[in-house]
């Protein structure tokens, strides 16, 4: 199987990408790690590894305040992160670059600081079917506070979102419309371009949750012209606890600080603080430094790969994987979008999926089961939890025979 | 292998589960979730005073919280009240600690096998989780969280 395979991967050499990835190099119960769970993190090459003990080791030092040798290093290097995620997102300035725990806080960050300002009694909030945890509930904690209503696209059983109920939903009360890029579940690719292009036709501002996007495809802010982008540092083979909220300076000047404290100010005094500029206006307290740097020297090893390669090589990944999963007698693929990325999520008839995964983890193959953040993709599908296979450009096609072996073990132990 | 985890036994009562229906009569009933997982349980208990008469199920879940509700429902019919609590902490223990398997348990015993998996010792605590809230009667759903 694997031999017809090697001809169409010409050019991409994983095998070597792997080499970049010590933890890839273990056996899990006497088997090789098949690691497949990269849509909940992803692993990280030795430069990230080096990246952060390099730092931790010989420039560790607080940002933005000593005049010290060892502060000026760590600042350079935290700073330069900002401006390789500007180039990463094409974003116009650094400015509009903030650093926050993840995806989550992004969203958090707009929801509450935005949110509080600008949403008010009666105003609409638009999200899809598909989206994760993090882009609901943030979006319902608001429209509890306000008053305001929560709106949602529906989507079909493809798992894709239905365009025309969309339109219906804008009005003039719609104030703001926040969608995934790329569903972590179904692997949708939504059309972002459009959507946000919908949004502000109708006057609204829009947010793109980019967490599953980032790692797979390239991502230009400009040309998408979206109010906020947010993605998590982990993904995309950096450290967890780092992300970037992206926002239009425009938007970020006119709302208030999200929290308080050292960095975000410029003059403090008992009866009055003024606040600081872009993007630190933002950024209270001192930051993940360790994990800003680790993440600088993931976007640098993803450009020199290029992600229109990975792009194209997860293509024949996800193509590969669907038909061989689909040959399984009782599987069901949980999202078959046209537009999709490297995300295979399946039930098999009989069998729970935590079933499934404990079967393979004994194989050494790591999938992830059970809701995935996202109950109300569950929901529509009728379906109390699926399995996820999720893949990143170190993934092999052996891989995938590997998991169709596991999956035919699953059905031996359950038959 | 996988095998001490998925028991015969264990796969037995998963795929032929005993006790698996609504319960008319029932004295007693309460309901089990598992937010990890999505696993739903309905607990139905007949008390006749201070015995346990019957039990039953009804829910969706894992091999492993389909057998543990299964093999739960076996073990408990003609046990008084307190005999039931006992059993429950004993089975608790069987599958967070390394003491000695306890002979109380029977059949039960074939869990030990998910003491070596703790991510699957909520599934096989889901039902004995409900039926402490059906016994002492609290009105809400049980969760392993």
């Amino acid at each position: 199987m694997s031999t017809l395979t090697k001809e169409t991967v010409a050019g991409f050499d994983v095998e070597a990408l792997r080499e970049d990835f010590p933890v890839l190099k273990q056996t899990v119960h006497g088997k090789p790690l098949v690691y497949l769970d990269s849509a909940a993190t992803a692993q990280k090459p030795s430069v990230v590894v080096e990246a952060i003990r390099r730092f931790h080791e010989v420039d560790c030092a607080n940002i933005h305040r000593g005049v010290h040798e060892l502060s000026q290093r760590s600042t350079a290097a935290y700073e330069e992160t900002r401006t390789k995620v500007r180039r990463f997102l094409h974003a116009k300035s650094t400015d509009e670059l903030i650093f926050v725990r993840g995806t989550t806080e992004g969203v958090n960050l707009v929801s509450s600081s935005w949110g509080r300002k600008f949403v008010n009694r009666g105003d609409e909030i638009i999200i899809s079917a598909m989206e994760h945890h993090s882009n609901i509930v943030p979006w319902q904690m608001l429209c509890e506070e306000k008053g305001a209503t929560l709106r949602v696209i529906p989507m079909n059983d493809r798992g894709e979102l239905l365009i025309d109920e969309y339109e219906k939903l804008l009005n003039a009360r719609t104030r703001m419309v926040a969608v995934t890029h790329v569903s972590n579940v179904l692997g949708t690719i939504n059309p972002v371009q459009q959507i946000v292009d919908m949004a502000h036709n109708a006057g609204a501002l829009a947010l793109i949750d980019g967490a599953q996007a980032a790692p797979h495809m390239k991502i230009d802010v400009q040309a998408l012209d979206a109010d906020f982008y947010a993605l998590s540092g982990h993904k995309v083979f950096g450290p967890t606890g780092i992300g970037i909220l992206y926002g239009k300076s425009k938007l970020l000047n006119a709302m208030p600080p999200y929290q308080g404290g050292g960095d975000m100010i410029k003059v403090v005094t008992f009866a009055k603080t003024i606040y600081n500029d872009l993007p630190y206006k933002f950024e209270a307290g001192t930051p993940n430094i360790a994990g800003g740097i680790g993440l600088g020297a993931a976007l640098d090893y993803v450009n020199r790969i290029g992600l229109e390669e990975i792009g194209a090589y997860e293509q024949q990944l996800l193509e590969y994987g669907t038909d061989a999963l689909s040959a399984i007698p009782g599987l069901r693929i949980i999202g078959t979008a046209r537009e999709k990325a490297a995300v295979l999520s399946f039930v098999m008839e009989g069998i729970h999926p935590h079933d499934i995964g404990t079967v393979l983890d004994k194989q050494g193959i790591a999938v992830r089961t059970g809701h995935h953040c996202a109950q109300p993709v569950m929901d529509f599908y009728n379906v109390p939890a699926t399995t996820r296979a999720s893949f990143a450009f170190y993934n092999t096609f052996g891989e995938i025979d590997a998991l169709v072996a596991g999956l035919k073990k699953v059905k031996e132990v359950f038959a | 292998m996988v095998h001490d985890l998925y028991q015969e036994t264990i796969l037995d009562h998963s795929k032929r589960p005993r006790n698996c229906h609504p319960m008319l009569d029932a004295t007693r009933q309460a309901e089990g979730y598992n937010p990890l997982c999505g696993d739903k349980l309905k607990l139905y208990l007949k008390m006749e005073g201070n015995l346990v008469k019957d039990v039953s199920f009804v829910g969706s879940g894992c091999a492993i919280s389909t057998a543990s509700a299964s093999l739960m429902s076996e073990s408990l019919k003609g046990k008084t009240r307190e005999e039931a609590l006992k059993l429950l902490d004993k089975f608790h223990e069987l599958l967070t600690t390394d003491t000695e398997v306890s002979k109380d348990l029977g059949k039960l015993v074939v869990f030990c096998g998910v003491r070596e998996y703790p991510a699957r010792v909520k599934c096989a605590t889901l039902a004995w989780h409900t039926l402490k809230s059906a016994l002492i009667n609290v009105d809400e759903v049980a969760t392993t969280e």
